[in-house]
């Protein structure tokens, strides 16, 4: 590596024109942005806020307009020791007392009665009403909405299909983009031509006859079609861990050659331990692409036992119309591992988007 | 010795230049068996009809003609498609750029807001569809809660054919973050002494924007308007879990059209002609994009020729 000259920085010299109004300005400026940007946070995280308190509540309190954000149940209290009433927040004498609702009455009125003293009664009028609800996070959502259809089995093929492939990819996406960046051939430029004109080709080009020749190879309703083709290199991983690897110092493996290392020795140890961040945002980004993809297992997954997360929520859903509770439990479950690797990667997630927008 | 010298170079080079195909020889395996293969079966199947239960039928151009001349369909899901990027693309590069800007304003807690911003960008696909349909439930939904706070009677959304589309743009401003992320990097490589120097000559913070920001961040720009092409005419998994195409053809995509000819009505072959059509217009749009981007995407290396 070449040495730099650091640059030496003279003190910033304070434009005059910095006057105490642009100042004010400035934090003017600056605060409506936070109060933008607090705005749109909201909005973004609603869906996700959203889908978790869904999944917390019960049935019936899950299509409640106006939107009860945190989950409640309705309280209701026996009376006589059979039916059970809706106990409403009733102001008597100025005192808000918990009524049961013991009969309606024409003219949107109600006969109210005391639930420790059911002798004592009311009529009230039932307009502006509000029910007492209490806090209760039904957590059973899950493991029902587990066990209704046969989710562990589709989140173990996800999870089989996911691993393999990341590593078929890794594996094949190092090995060529090593070749790219480290050798001279002839025809490597042509062929490396080739290969990112690829990234631009729309799927569909190829998809029918895909399709028709892992039919004929018997690969129908296997994971065959689904893991097979990662081993082969993806353009785009290919590319993203040529140019990570070209910005490794060539003197590396120059000094690694001359103390008797293999080309597959220089990889290994001069090459992957330096671009493992690069492998770390292909591995991620595949896991993520494969982790929701639909369009895949649609077309090649037939049998039940063979489905993925993906095929196996559309399905609850076409099935269990009338449980919400459920089908956002289990959607929480399927977006949970996606969520997860972003938390506790981030800079890795946000460093492998940034690489490949501005190397791009 | 002198005379042996050559010789072993010349061994050395093929021997790196084996090396080098052994190197990138999975990705030629698979690109002759699952691309350019494939490719040309695919022109092939393009000029035939072909239910792959029986052999393809040749017809010449019969599909083409038959897309261009009789298939309303066809039309219906191309003007949709490109009605929708339209829509999602210019609302999406604008958004994810302001969203950076406010980001770039020197705000405390950036990590934090990067973070909120990218989540919806990590998940997709089944479970966030599923999501976004009982989002735009236009009874208990949140998106019709939000416009009741402000007294607005929400349409019908999903199931009306003319709110049907816009909700599915609507829905892709969600992932706005992606871009924003790309943004933030280029805005944060602007120097900062170019904006000193312009406040100095008097320029307000419009000026700073049109005459250095925009003119800087060009090549993100660029960028993420090719993604955005090319992921726009990908979408099928929203179209097919939420509306199916509905209602009333009113978000029939192309990619769910061709999926419906290929899987549903057995009709390999036209939908073969439909992928490449496809991918023409995809290839003109990018190409028209890149000619476009000498007179308005600015680089680096034009300032140093200067």
């Amino acid at each position: 590596m070449m040495a730099t000259i650091q640059e030496i920085s003279v003190p910033q010299a304070v434009p005059a024109k910095k006057t105490g109004s642009i100042k004010a300005q400035r934090i003017v400026g600056k605060f409506m942005a936070i109060m933008l940007l607090t705005f749109g946070s909201a909005l973004v995280l609603m869906p996700l806020v959203w889908m978790v308190s869904t999944s917390l509540k019960t049935e019936e309190e899950s299509t409640t307009f106006p939107i009860e954000w945190v989950p409640k149940d309705v309280q209701k209290v026996t009376l006589g020791g059979t039916r059970s009433y809706f106990l409403y927040w009733m102001s008597v004498n100025g005192e808000t007392k918990q009524l049961a609702l013991f009969k309606k009455r024409p003219g949107n009125m109600g006969i109210f009665v005391e639930p420790d003293n059911p002798e004592i009664q009311y009529t009230a009028s039932l307009i502006g009403a509000q029910r007492v609800k209490t806090l209760n996070l039904h957590f059973e959502n899950y493991p029902k909405a587990m066990t209704q259809v046969p989710f562990l089995l589709y989140l173990q093929n996800t999870m089989l299909i996911v691993v393999t492939t990341t590593f078929g990819a890794l594996i094949s996406a190092v090995l060529v983009a090593y070749g790219f960046s480290r050798f001279r051939a002839p025809g490597l430029n042509i062929f490396f031509l080739i290969l990112l004109s690829t990234i631009m080709l729309p799927s569909q080009v190829t998809l029918i006859p895909q399709f028709v020749l892992f039919q004929r190879m018997g690969w129908y309703d296997t994971f065959l079609p689904l893991i097979v083709p990662a081993f082969f290199a993806s353009a785009w991983n290919v590319f993203l861990l040529r140019q990570f690897f070209m910005s490794v110092p060539i003197e590396m493996d120059e000094a690694a050659k001359i103390d008797g290392a293999s080309p597959l020795g220089i990889l290994w140890h001069i090459l992957i331990p330096q671009a493992w961040p690069a492998l770390a945002t292909v591995a991620i980004f595949h896991f993520l692409w494969t982790w929701n993809d639909f369009f895949g297992p649609l077309i090649y997954i037939q049998s039940q036992s063979n489905w993925t997360v993906a095929l196996g929520l559309q399905s609850f859903r076409a099935l269990y119309t009338r449980n919400l509770t459920g089908l956002m439990a289990a959607s929480t479950v399927t977006m949970l591992p996606c969520l997860l690797l972003f938390f506790f990667a981030q800079k890795l997630f946000i460093q492998g988007v940034v690489i490949s927008g501005i190397k791009g | 010795m002198e005379i042996a010298a050559p010789k072993k170079q010349m061994s050395i080079a093929r021997r790196e230049a084996i090396w080098a195909y052994l190197l990138i020889a999975p990705w030629i395996v698979g690109f002759l068996v699952f691309t350019l293969g494939p490719m040309i079966a695919s022109f092939f199947f393009s000029l035939t009809n072909y239910n792959i239960t029986s052999a393809p039928v040749f017809v010449g151009f019969g599909n083409f003609i038959e897309m261009f001349t009789k298939d309303y369909r066809f039309w219906l899901s191309l003007r949709t498609t490109l009605t929708y990027a339209l829509a999602a693309i210019p609302l999406g590069l604008g958004l994810g750029l302001l969203l950076a800007l406010l980001l770039n304003a020197n705000v405390p807690g950036i990590a934090l807001w990067r973070t909120v911003y990218y989540t919806p960008s990590v998940v997709s696909g089944v479970a966030v569809s599923i999501l976004w349909l009982y989002l735009f439930n236009p009874q208990f939904g949140v998106i019709n809660w939000l416009l009741s706070l402000i007294n607005v009677k929400g349409p019908g959304w999903l199931a009306d054919p003319k709110w049907a589309l816009a909700a599915l743009v609507f829905m892709s401003l969600w992932g706005v973050g992606g871009g924003m992320i790309i943004y933030l990097a280029g805005l944060q490589g602007i120097p900062t002494t170019l904006y000193e120097a312009a406040e100095i000559d008097g320029a307000n913070i419009f000026q700073k924007f049109f005459k250095i920001t925009l003119p800087l961040i060009t090549p993100v720009l660029f960028y993420n308007l090719v993604t955005g092409i090319i992921g726009t005419f990908q979408i099928f998994t929203q179209v097919y879990v939420m509306t199916s195409g509905g209602p009333a053809e009113s978000t029939l995509m192309y990619n769910l059209y061709l999926y419906n000819n290929a899987f549903r009505y057995g009709r390999m072959g036209y939908a073969s002609a439909l992928a490449w059509i496809l991918f023409l217009v995809v290839l003109i749009l990018t190409l028209v994009v890149f000619r476009s981007s000498s007179t308005w995407v600015y680089y680096e290396g034009e300032l140093r020729k200067k």
